[in-house]
């Protein structure tokens, strides 16, 4: 196994030193653009979802250079691929700051790569939007987070399900990694707050790619018929959902008697499925394609003519790379100057349009304002909405519901900082100035 | 699919008379009104106002009534933009999808609206809770079928929604209802609503009748029934209370039982797939010695293969899988012929630098893949006789397409066995690998065999390739999740042994699926693995080790 290991360094280093050379060429060819740096995996597992978020930036960059570009400049983009290797994120992360001198990073997806780049951008101060929606308990001055914090997915999800759909019995299901755990966690103990009972909950986790949901399925077919309204809240990872959804179908278990809502599954997910058993299946999401708005509309249009395939589909990453995008933008042009700090300062409290018609704004946390929709799977792959939030959810960064994070606070305007405790009024960890 | 494709048909028989009613009398024009309401007041973002106005439509003694209830619940009940109207839409080009757009027919009068775009008409959404019940109202007003089959479906799916304001829709057709199949399925049916009667002897009774009624409805009523809360309905005495503790004690002890069948059902096909993808691995491993790592990248282009050859024939999804078996073995096994030549040859007798080799043409297919079909995983759609599953008894059930690969699996074990053990190739691979020099002296061309060896396992890997792609992602990293397994398995069955292939993976998969409900999947893996490592300490040689000379060397 030594062996293996020491090939596969060799050869990322080769792979490293290609795309340096690549790209000191691109570096050496106008110096008056600013540069966006793109960090998303073009190759390896995570390369299904990324790939798209990478076309997502250069669509916005070339619609905002076709505008006259920013401060009179145009813009340009410096594209790496991390290769879905969380060392490498960091590598990468470091070549685009020091090397490539970049404005501001747009990347990451897992988690594991988001902790894997923090420090680099802490080091260099850099400027990261990270567009996924994600487990919280993080507020970095360098990082700006335009997917859903918990309380914008995960609380209002099992709201709708306690509330309108009205399920007793949860399953929470979800792939083995940090994600999933600390979601849960919340759930666990907001459902617990809610009056959940400890039998009414069932717990369970499976490796990534997992592919046999045989005796799962089964179990939760015995959990659903106790008696309860039973649902199964899903933070299961990327394709594992695949086998696991035919598997639902396959046993009989049909979205009227026990509902799935996922928080991983979008419109790209399905695009690679047969949809006609999951038809019913809840997601929680910010955006759906589906959404009806007219500015929702002209993204579309503008999306598919970019990536010149009609079956594309977009999805929430792709809207929170929009609004990150916009906010950016919108800052640079407020502060005069691309200067990190400058940034920083002027974006809280930008405010945006979103594609679902309605507004996102950068809050003091670096979290964004959100609505939340629940869609319902149709046999097209698209999704129904049946339920929103009547307002507009602002991102908590520290979860009310766990005890570790209760007491913090994260407030980049008035406290400067990221991880406060409002009970011994200390500031700590590395989130801080 | 092929429900779909007659929707449109049935809806022209229902319709046709429905028009000249339209046109010819006066007095249908006052019911006509009622419909129009009805069908104007779907059009409401609340799903309730949607379900109110859905129980009047089917109240109203009209073919459209049907004919709308019917649309709303398949999906195809639209409201047009601009005007407000509610149409009825169905897809231009079903290929092409709605980006043809739709040709829009209106709900009530069934007037020809022309073609929109794919934003010119906005679905009314139905969710979870008005579906269920639609399609209880839908199957009400086909208890008036003709056709005593379609009575029966449609008893069962009143039923299943099991909504208490469907019960007297059943009475009613019990009392004009003359088929005997269907008595008897409206009886079984109403045993459901009968649990929630007001009344305690019918309650009882139907709880009596109820006994090893494994149904899922029935025994989430009884669980109700059972429990001790107060608010569990009208009539909830002692005696209901304790009948269906009763009830439900039995049911029980029938799902324990079924239970542990299903178990090892689910051990034995997670087995099967072990054993196929394992297979290969203990021809190329096992006989020649080679550690293989892209042998998981060989079963990935087989399930590729499939992918293709679905593509190549897109009107008979049924046969593809069929003809993709032969078509991934020979893919594959070219493949495996061409790594073997062209690279392994080289390195025999160097099992490190083979394991390398082997290991950098893992990466290459994988990004080759990669290239040539994106990084998207590929859908392959399952076939309709692989989907759903079998229902051995009411209760225990096993899923079609695990069935069909347990098949399989023990088809291709077979087969190899009688390649090896009947052909001259088989007596070659025999011989080769018990003693090269000797066979070689004997005339055997162990060079063509090493070749021809290798393609061998390669194929079986991409037959392999071809039953995964029907349990799991069709992407560039599927083989990676195997290789591991595969070489867990053929390391424990005893190197070069085709039955302690077949039954280290076999029993690994039984294991697996009896440690996962206590231990969860994760935990279970890791005790498996455990457990080989400490076996392989015991017995280094696995369960069936090689004796004789050869063996030794």
């Amino acid at each position: 196994m030594r062996s293996i290991i020491h090939l596969s360094k060799a050869l990322v280093v080769a792979a490293a030193a290609v795309a340096t050379l690549a790209a000191f060429n691109a570096a050496a060819q106008d110096e008056d653009t600013i540069k966006v740096g793109v960090l998303h995996s073009l190759s390896g597992t995570m390369a299904i979802s990324e790939t798209t978020l990478k076309d997502t930036v250069l669509m916005l960059i070339e619609e905002q250079n076709a505008a006259g570009g920013l401060l009179g400049k145009q813009l340009e983009a410096v594209v790496v691929d991390p290769a879905s290797n969380w060392p490498l994120f960091a590598e990468k992360a470091r070549e685009l700051l020091d090397l490539q001198q970049v404005a501001v990073v747009f990347g990451c997806w897992t988690s594991v790569s988001r902790k894997s780049v923090l420090p680099v951008f802490e080091e260099l101060n850099g400027l990261l939007f990270y567009p996924v929606q994600y487990e919280g308990e993080e507020s970095s001055k360098n990082v700006f987070y335009t997917g859903a914090a918990p309380n914008q997915q995960a609380i209002p999800a099992v709201d709708y399900l306690m509330n309108e759909l009205g399920a007793e019995r949860w399953v929470l299901a979800g792939t083995d990694y940090v994600y999933p755990r600390t979601t849960n966690k919340i759930l666990e103990a907001y459902l617990k707050a809610k009056g959940v009972a400890d039998e009414d909950i069932m717990i369970n986790y499976t490796p990534f790619g997992h592919s046999d949901w045989q005796s799962i399925v089964s179990d939760i077919k015995k959990f659903g018929s106790a008696g309860k309204k039973t649902a199964v809240v899903s933070t299961i990872n990327g394709d594992a959902n695949v086998p696991f959804y035919k598997e639902l179908g396959n046993q009989g278990i049909a979205a009227e008697d026990i509902p799935v809502i996922a928080f991983s599954v979008g419109e790209e997910e399905l695009s690679g499925i047969d949809t006609g058993p999951l038809v019913g299946h809840l997601a929680a999401w910010n955006y759906f394609m589906s959404v009806a708005a007219d500015v929702n509309d002209d993204f579309i249009d503008e999306w598919l003519a970019f990536i010149d395939d009609e079956d594309r589909v977009t999805n929430d990453p792709m809207e929170a790379h929009y609004i990150g995008f916009k906010m950016w933008v919108e800052a640079v042009e407020k502060a005069g100057t691309t200067d990190p700090a400058a940034v920083q300062d002027a974006i809280i409290g930008v405010t945006v349009p979103n594609l679902s018609g309605g507004t996102a704004t950068m809050l003091a946390n670096h979290h964004i304002t959100k609505p939340v929709l629940i869609g319902e799977i149709q046999d097209d792959g698209q999704f129904d909405i049946v339920w929103e939030t009547p307002d507009l959810v602002p991102g908590d960064a520290w979860s009310d519901f766990l005890p570790g994070s209760m007491d913090i606070e994260a407030d980049w305007v008035e406290l400067k900082c990221g991880n406060y405790n409002t009970k011994t009024k200390e500031c700590s960890g590395q989130n801080y100035e | 699919m092929r429900v779909r494709r007659l929707l449109p048909a049935l809806r022209l028989l229902v319709v046709a008379p429905a028009f000249f009613c339209v046109s010819a009398t006066a007095a249908f024009a006052a019911e006509n009104a009622g419909v129009q309401a009805a069908v104007d007041a779907l059009n409401t973002r609340s799903f309730d106002d949607k379900r109110a106005a859905a129980t009047e439509l089917a109240g109203i003694d009209d073919p459209r009534a049907a004919v709308v209830l019917e649309a709303l619940l398949a999906g195809e009940l639209f409201t047009e933009r601009g005007s407000g109207r509610l149409v009825i839409a169905t897809l231009v080009d079903e290929a092409a999808g709605p980006r043809a757009g739709y040709a829009l027919r209106d709900a009530v009068t069934d007037e020809d609206l022309g073609e929109t775009g794919r934003r010119g008409a906005r679905r009314v959404t139905v969710n979870n809770a008005l579906r269920r019940y639609l399609r209880g109202l839908v199957a009400g007003l086909r208890l008036r079928d003709e056709d005593a089959n379609n009575r029966i479906t449609a008893v069962r799916a009143v039923a299943d929604a099991a909504d208490p304001d469907l019960g007297p829709l059943l009475r009613e057709r019990l009392a004009v209802e003359t088929e005997g199949d269907v008595r008897d399925a409206i009886a079984t049916a109403l045993t459901v609503f009968d649990l929630d009667s007001p009344d305690e002897a019918t309650r009882l009774a139907a709880i009596a009748a109820s006994h090893g009624n494994l149904d899922g409805t029935v025994r989430m009523k009884l669980t109700a029934l059972a429990s001790d809360d107060a608010d569990s309905g009208p009539v909830h005495s002692e005696a209901v209370r304790d009948a269906a503790k009763d009830a439900l004690a039995a049911i029980e002890r029938t799902v324990a039982r079924f239970q542990t069948v299903e178990t090892i059902l689910f051990g034995l096909s997670l087995g099967s797939i072990l054993v196929l993808a394992a297979i290969g691995l203990s021809i190329t491993f096992g006989v020649m010695g080679v550690i293989n790592m892209a042998h998981g990248e060989l079963i990935m282009l087989g399930a590729y293969t499939t992918y293709v050859v679905q593509t190549l024939m897109p009107g008979a999804l049924e046969y593809s899988i069929i003809v993709a078996i032969p078509a991934a073995f020979l893919v594959s096994g070219l493949v495996g012929i061409g790594i073997e030549r062209g690279i392994i040859r080289f390195l025999y007798g160097r099992p490190l630098e083979t394991l390398l080799a082997t290991f950098g043409v893992s990466l290459i297919l994988q990004q080759a893949v990669r290239s040539i079909f994106s990084p998207l995983n590929r859908a392959v759609a399952t076939p309709q006789w692989m989907s759903g599953s079998w229902e051995i008894v009411t209760g225990l059930s096993f899923t079609y397409n695990r069935l069909y690969t347990l098949i399989f699996a023990g088809l291709v074990f077979v087969a190899l066995l009688v390649i090896l053990q009947r052909t001259r190739l088989g007596l070659e691979v025999r011989a080769t690998m018990q003693n090269r020099s000797m066979a070689r002296a004997m005339g055997i061309r162990s060079a063509r065999v090493d070749a021809l060896t290798f393609g061998l396992g390669a194929g079986i890997a991409g037959v392999a390739g071809v039953a995964l792609s029907q349990l799991t992602n069709v992407g560039p990293n599927l083989g990676q999740g195997y290789i591991v397994d595969s070489f867990l398995v053929v390391v424990f069955g005893g190197v070069g042994n085709l039955w302690g292939t077949l039954v280290a993976g076999l029993s690994l998969g039984v294991v697996n699926k009896f440690l996962e409900p206590v231990t969860g999947a994760v935990v279970a893996k890791i005790v498996v693995l455990v457990f080989i490592i400490l076996f392989i300490q015991k017995r280094p040689r696995g369960l069936f080790p090689q004796k004789g000379r050869a063996a030794e060397a």
